[in-house]
């Protein structure tokens, strides 16, 4: 599968005309929807669960065979040298949110990514990070 | 490496994807999650993962703020009936930035009683076209019953600076609501 650049943005949301019958639908992609499991052979249960915004990327390791990976898989790792959300994964790559969740979640299990998800223990970012946030934010 | 969200609501037509595209350092992207009517979550829990299932679109973008922080903003999927999926959306998110649209106030009253409800910190913004506010903020106040705690501001979305400072805004918001929890705990 080749990796899709950040430029081929399709325009969806509130840049298309809305459908006729008001239902916020994008256009069917046919082969993924009849098929977005099949890559997951039907698990529709990742081994836990990602936040969207949870952050991925390739680990160092000493190029073991990738060719028992699948495509996807292959895919995510090529994509993942740098840090990717969750969220970009799914998008670039062209996979359902749930399907690349539970892929990533493989790929973590075995090792052959890291992930770093957000922890909020106390519900949503603390005051040390919201700060950090507020700094970044008004250097912008 | 740190990332952190915020979501952006408001209904559909809104400015939602312009308001993410004026400030992402990215073209807005696209995530698609498959849901079926009966699944809760953004990912698909059917036990039928082979059939044809309605997908939901959301826009996000992407802003660094320092080396190791990276900001996304997420265009919340603005139809009713896939509020259940917001949950998951929402999930350890700063906050969300409900914007109006002056014309379709009424519209406006599903994503503040929904973020209320969450107990999710959020700022109202006023999106004003080609910069024209024909409503003053106390009235809009009023007219969609915000509580005075939540801060509204006018935006126009397109402008960069403008939806920097709603972002700015959220923040200091989330900020102090959280400060206010910690001194009454």
């Amino acid at each position: 599968m080749s990796v899709p650049s950040h430029d081929k943005w399709v325009p969806r949301g509130e840049d298309r005309d809305p459908p006729p019958d008001g239902d916020e639908l994008p256009e069917d992609d046919g082969d993924f929807l009849v098929r977005p499991y099949t890559v997951t052979q039907g698990r529709t249960e990742p081994r836990y669960q990602l936040e969207i915004e949870a952050m991925v990327a390739s680990a160092h390791y000493d190029a073991p065979d990738l060719s028992q990976l699948s495509p996807e898989c292959q895919a995510i790792l090529r994509f993942c040298r740098n840090w990717q959300s969750v969220a970009e994964i799914s998008a670039v790559l062209r996979m359902p949110l749930g399907v690349a969740r539970i892929l990533i979640a493989d790929l973590a299990v075995e090792g052959l990514v890291r992930v770093q998800q957000p922890n909020h223990a106390q519900g949503g970012p603390d005051v040390k990070l919201l700060e950090r946030v507020l700094s970044g934010l008004r250097r912008l | 490496m740190t990332s952190v969200k915020i979501v952006v609501a408001g209904s559909f037509g809104v400015g939602k994807t312009t308001f993410v595209g004026s400030v992402s350092e990215i073209m807005p992207l696209t995530t698609e999650a498959a849901i079926t009517p009966a699944s809760r979550r953004l990912d698909d829990r059917s036990r039928t993962p082979d059939k044809a299932t309605t997908t939901v679109a959301m826009d996000f973008g992407r802003v660094t703020l320092e080396a190791g922080l990276i900001l996304y903003l997420f265009g919340a999927p603005g139809q009713h009936r896939f509020w259940f999926m917001w949950d998951d959306l929402i999930h350890g998110a700063i906050g969300a930035v409900v914007l109006v649209d002056t014309r379709r106030l009424l519209d406006s009253f599903p994503a503040v009683d929904y973020f209320e409800s969450r107990r999710l910190p959020f700022i109202v913004a006023v999106n004003g076209f080609h910069g024209d506010f024909p409503h003053e903020i106390p009235d809009v106040r009023e007219a969609l019953t915000i509580s005075p705690q939540v801060p509204m501001i006018k935006c126009d979305a397109r402008q960069r600076a403008s939806t920097n400072q709603a972002l700015t805004t959220l923040v200091e918001h989330a900020l102090a609501m959280k400060l206010k929890r910690q001194v009454a705990s």
